[in-house]
């Protein structure tokens, strides 16, 4: 009993103390992280770190990048996923068998493996420098995780629902917007949190195609800020703060959905 | 009951991005793995197997690429699937301080991979680094090094940054698996006197067989494709001892323009990951138990 309970605190004690540093090292200057690296901020509760990253970095513009790629890429990865699960479910089965393996075939190949080619269609069709083209890029390699996992649910829901509703004059339109939608909430909006995680944290695609810093996002802004402020770990760290602020208050507020989420993403991924 | 034909379109707008941003550079990929194209001009040649013939003969960073791969893999679904299954044993009921834990181990999950590059660069920081400090606090000093400067171990620093990042969500999958054991079996073990580790062997493993399988298979995959971290802690470096697959495939598109034989390695890739998907699959169907 002794011995689990000192497990769980040294284990807490690994996620907590970085994260813990993190925070103090972001109120500190440069000189008291090398004179006190791990100690209590001087003085105390310190913001200058934070306005001096809004002053010197287009802080804002990084984060409305982020905001704006993040909200299109799941509205549409999710709006797309679910009208193609819809038409598997609705499909005979031979037909939504082919589909659906179509679509989750996407699932094993890695992003890495098509960067390439991706790279050099994007300059053939000039979205490089876009935020549309990111979020293009982002519906269409994330369409399959979640076409695998809508798909496995709208599969559960009863057959005799949308028969009820042809019945009473209903086309496949409405039988999507009325009676598959609504009940498929629970699988949507856990789909919907481990895309949100996915597309707000993602470095690959902004790095492959965002060079103009009036479009990049938060992870590629902060993967330069390293080239220009080296080891200045207060301001490394304020900017991880900014960036993963949105995420953390998020999971404050909605942990277990986010746990829930998560985990289908990478059980069923 | 007839299903309107108007559920085709249903897949128009999905089917469509799919195919433009997904299965046409899939394919572009294994077409351009037999030229030697730089990417930019429009001229190419085609060179046969040359590349993939380059891959396995004459690049030695290459060979050197997989095994650091392979070591980072090892180490990660090791520790990964030790850590979460141990912790997950002692979380499996849920309390209020179960529950909180679980959410704290997790938390790391939902950081991008620049964010934890950053914190782990200063644990690891050779002069003011949280990991060298403690050790010299608790007088084990002479272990205290440069750890991600240091070409041998390096790989191994990285795997445990990524052990602490992913682990809380594999111990959610164990929880889940060991939840959905029935509490029957227990009781059935202690009744007939078994030993904590006998009711372990033969009743626990048996039954989380599957959460085990997709859990070493997730982090198996997962160490593949852990292309952020690596590239933005290290760059690959020191001396290439740090460089995986996918860090590769970008160097050699991106720095030395060579998107010929970066497709030939993309395509070796993919095969690996099918490989150890399909593998993953069969363990699936062979494990599933009833009770």
């Amino acid at each position: 009993m002794l011995f689990r309970r000192f497990s769980l605190l040294v284990y807490a004690l690994l996620i907590l103390i970085p994260l813990l540093v993190v925070v103090l090292t972001s109120m500190k200057t440069l000189r008291e992280t090398f004179s006190n690296p791990l100690g209590l901020p001087a003085d105390g509760i310190n913001i200058d770190n934070y306005v001096a990253i809004f002053q010197e970095q287009t802080m804002a513009g990084y984060f409305m990048n982020s905001v704006i790629v993040t909200l299109f890429s799941v509205t549409f990865t999710l709006l797309f996923a679910s009208m193609i699960a819809f038409g598997i479910t609705r499909l005979s089965s031979w037909l939504g068998n082919i589909m659906f393996t179509l679509f989750t075939l996407g699932m094993m190949v890695p992003a890495q493996v098509i960067m390439v080619p991706l790279y050099s269609l994007m300059l053939d069709l000039n979205l490089t420098n876009s935020l549309v083209g990111l979020i293009l890029v982002n519906v269409s390699t994330t369409l399959p995780i979640a076409v695998f996992i809508l798909t496995g649910f709208m599969k559960t829901l009863p057959k005799e629902l949308f028969e009820a509703s042809t019945i009473d004059g209903a086309g496949n339109w409405q039988m999507f917007t009325k009676v598959a939608i609504p009940l498929s909430l629970p699988s949507l909006s856990a789909t919907a949190i481990f895309l949100f995680v996915m597309h707000w944290n993602d470095l690959l695609y902004p790095l492959l195609f965002i060079t103009d810093n009036a479009y990049k996002t938060l992870p590629l802004a902060l993967l330069e800020f390293q080239g220009q402020y080296s080891t200045n770990y207060p301001m490394l760290f304020t900017g991880v703060i900014i960036a993963s602020a949105p995420m953390v208050v998020a999971y404050v507020f909605l942990q277990r959905f986010f746990v829930a989420g998560m985990t289908a993403g990478a059980v069923k991924g | 009951m007839k299903t309107s034909k108007t559920i085709f379109l249903f897949f128009v707008p999905g089917l469509v991005l799919y195919s433009i941003f997904f299965l046409y550079p899939t394919v572009s990929a294994l077409f351009y793995s037999f030229t030697d194209w730089d990417g930019f001009s429009d001229a190419f040649a085609f060179i046969g197997f040359d590349n993939f013939e380059r891959a396995f003969t004459g690049d030695s960073i290459f060979r050197k690429t997989i095994g650091n791969n392979l070591k980072f893999m090892l180490v990660v679904v090791v520790f990964q699937t030790i850590v979460a299954l141990a912790f997950a044993m002692i979380l499996i009921k849920n309390t209020k301080t179960t529950v909180f834990l679980r959410a704290l181990y997790f938390f790391p999950t939902i950081l991008s991979s620049v964010s934890v590059a950053f914190i782990w660069a200063f644990v690891y920081d050779p002069s003011l680094g949280i990991l060298n400090q403690l050790l010299e606090g608790i007088g084990l000093g002479f272990i205290a090094q440069n750890w991600l400067g240091n070409a041998n171990i390096a790989i191994y620093s990285l795997a445990i940054t990524q052990v602490w990042f992913h682990a809380g969500q594999m111990l959610i999958v164990f929880v889940a698996g060991l939840q959905a054991i029935p509490q029957e079996m227990y009781e059935v073990a202690k009744i007939e006197g078994a030993s904590k580790w006998q009711t372990f062997r033969s009743v626990t493993w048996p039954l989380l067989a599957p959460s085990a399988t997709i859990v070493v298979a997730y982090t198996t995959i997962q160490s593949f494709k852990a292309f952020d971290l690596v590239f933005a802690m290290t760059g690959g470096g020191p001396n290439n001892t740090t460089e995986i697959i996918a860090t590769y495939i970008y160097d050699i598109a991106f720095r030395n323009y060579q998107f010929g034989y970066a497709s030939a390695i993309s395509v070796i890739f993919m095969i690996i990951i099918a490989i150890i998907t399909f593998l993953q699959f069969k363990a699936l169907r062979s494990d599933r138990v009833s009770y």
